[in-house]
């Protein structure tokens, strides 16, 4: 399968500040987190994938549609939850999302079965009667949601979608993302600067600073080598000995002060037989952790990569 | 499926025609206008002028009925002219202004307030067909309040009068059209430019009618101070009047029946100047527009 996204050395100015400096990427994940601080340019690509800003250089394409020559088609594709409210205040919340997907291209009744079915899915439908501009913040972001959904989208964009909203909220925002990703008719694009967010939605991670890519990375791949890195904590006078025994299995060991050990599995070695060794030179393993090199740790690597410094 | 599956699914269904979407905007818009019974009101009001004209077309042909009145020979005090069909236009003309006063300002201005742009043009639907979309509104409210009935007194004066009168004031009903569309267009677009830069609707309101009394009273104040007639310029209802008096084929600009419109006598501008001012207009708004329609403001 083609990318979902990719960047064709997308470049974006605005007068003579280069906004997105020769982007190029292919992503491919089922959801992809689109990170990084503020004015890296997440907003910004997203709007110049969206066709709001022309590139200067470059293209980008969108399942295999150049967002150049195709714009209108690809915005047939996306579905888009902008980061601020946005919205028609005096309209109710079942009317605008008829409208919204009317303009999309349904016709009349589908789309009014499917605003009523979208505003149902994201748990609005007892309100969906009441005009938007009396819902509360967590009630807007979800009716942004229904929104972009309701026209049944190849694509979603995600800009901050649990800004500001409480933990109840979030969580049931992010159940909401979980589950459309995980039917998987869609591909979700979700900016954040919530990492957390990201490392709960997301498969894939694209890391922006200063218009350029800072990171890209597979979180599933990462977790999954994460997965054979250890750190233990050793108890006991033959703690040599069992270091050279873990090594002859072909671990990748690092002793550090009091014990602590950094290890690193061959592929087929199970932990078991640590504690087997372990047990045969009569050393305790008083502690062991996978390392988990969460988003941040490859978040702040990212930024500390791109100049060396935070 | 039934609203009560609370979940997900794609749309596999069939598309309307792309060319047909910026018709939603007006579906939606008149919804929304028809809660309002001022405007449902004035609306109505704005078909008296034209009754009352239908209405003296058909008693002018018609002896019985002024025998009846026994007002026999009225019907050579009013004449079905150029003069009449003129002053029709401009009096349906200033309530087409009243109504673009009106609706005009909740046409862009909440959308920007609400940032709601950026969803109307994340979908397949362009800045143009959001312009086209709020401007028929505009546009189908103004045709009925102006050329609509124009044309409909027109027809039956025809029918009453004969296929000759038809054939020979033929520039009667083009004039109509015409005027009526250029008039129509320059206040939809003015309309919604006021619209997309003020967000204050009363403001936007206000705007509209400064626009035409005030630069109107500039203009004749640089006429007072200047000794001089191109003061005009700044008076959309003195350009707009000579542009009728040309598609109207009249002559003489200071008989307008429209008297709103009407050009003092030895003040009369070149038509081209009128036209190319009428133009300029229409660009500065439409530039005004492209300013301000964008899914998402740039700060450079």
């Amino acid at each position: 399968m083609g990318p979902v996204i990719e960047l064709d050395g997308l470049e974006v100015r605005f007068g003579d500040r280069v906004i997105l400096k020769k982007l190029k990427a292919g992503l491919t994940g089922r959801s992809v987190g689109l990170l990084g601080p503020n004015g890296a340019g997440k907003s910004t690509l997203i709007n110049t994938l969206l066709g709001f800003h022309k590139p200067s250089a470059g293209t980008a394409r969108i399942l295999g549609r150049d967002i150049r020559t195709h714009a209108r088609e690809v915005r047939s594709l996306i579905g888009y939850m902008p980061e601020n409210d946005a919205f028609i205040a005096n309209m109710s919340g079942v009317h605008f999302v008829r409208l919204m997907a009317e303009l999309a291209g349904l016709p009349r009744e589908h789309a009014l079965e499917r605003a009523h079915e979208a505003f149902f899915y994201v748990g609005l439908g007892e309100v969906r009667y009441r005009a938007l501009g009396t819902y509360s913040l967590g009630m807007k972001q979800a009716a942004k949601l229904a929104q972009a959904i309701a026209h049944g989208p190849k694509l979603l964009f995600l800009d901050e979608p649990t800004n500001g909203l409480d933990p109840p909220a979030r969580l049931r925002m992010i159940q909401l993302i979980q589950e459309i990703r995980d039917r998987g008719d869609l591909h979700l694009l979700l900016s954040s600067h919530l990492l957390r967010d990201v490392e709960e939605c997301c498969d894939e991670v694209l890391i922006l600073k200063d218009g350029n890519i800072a990171a890209f990375c597979n979180l599933e791949e990462e977790r999954r080598s994460n997965r054979r890195f250890l750190e233990i904590e050793t108890r006991g006078s033959s703690n040599g000995c069992f270091l050279e025994a873990v090594e002859k299995l072909g671990c990748e060991t690092a002793p550090g002060a009091q014990g602590r050990v950094k290890l690193v599995l061959p592929d087929g070695l199970e932990v078991r037989r640590l504690y087997e060794i372990a047990a045969e030179q009569n050393v305790q393993i008083r502690r062991l952790n996978h390392r988990r090199d969460s988003l941040e740790d490859i978040f702040l690597k990212a930024m500390e990569a791109a100049d060396g410094r935070l | 499926m039934a609203v009560y599956k609370k979940t997900y699914r794609p749309y596999d269904g069939g598309l309307t025609p792309s060319w047909s979407r910026f018709l939603v905007i007006p579906r939606y818009a008149f919804e929304e206008l028809h809660r309002s019974r001022f405007l449902s009101t004035f609306f109505i009001a704005s078909f008296a002028y034209p009754l009352v004209c239908a209405l003296i077309i058909y008693v002018q042909h018609n002896a019985s009925v002024l025998s009846l009145l026994g007002v026999q020979g009225a019907n050579r005090l009013i004449s079905i002219n150029i003069t009449f069909f003129m002053s029709l236009l401009g009096w349906q003309s200033m309530m087409a202004l009243f109504l673009a006063a009106f609706i005009g300002p909740r046409q862009v201005s909440p959308d920007l307030a609400n940032n709601a742009l950026s969803l109307y043009l994340a979908r397949p639907f362009s800045r143009v067909e959001y312009v086209l979309g709020k401007m028929s509104i505009l546009v189908i409210l103004m045709s009925l309040m102006t050329w609509v009935p124009g044309l409909l007194c027109y027809l039956l004066q025809s029918y009453l009068e004969g296929w000759s009168w038809m054939k020979d004031n033929v520039n009667l009903a083009s004039g109509f059209f015409f005027g009526a569309w250029v008039w129509i267009l320059i206040l939809a677009l003015l309309a919604l430019a006021l619209s997309a830069w003020v967000k204050w609707r009363p403001a936007a309101g206000g705007l509209m009618f400064g626009v035409f009394f005030v630069a109107g009273a500039f203009g004749a104040t640089i006429n007072g101070v200047q000794r001089t007639k191109w003061g005009h310029l700044f008076n959309i209802s003195h350009l707009i009047g000579s542009v009728w008096v040309q598609l109207f084929g009249d002559t003489d600009g200071t008989t307008n029946g429209a008297l709103f419109f009407r050009v003092p006598r030895g003040e009369e501008l070149p038509l081209w100047c009128c036209w190319a001012s009428l133009a300029v207009l229409c660009l500065v708004c439409l530039y005004m527009l492209a300013r301000k329609i964008r899914g998402a403001e740039v700060a450079r």
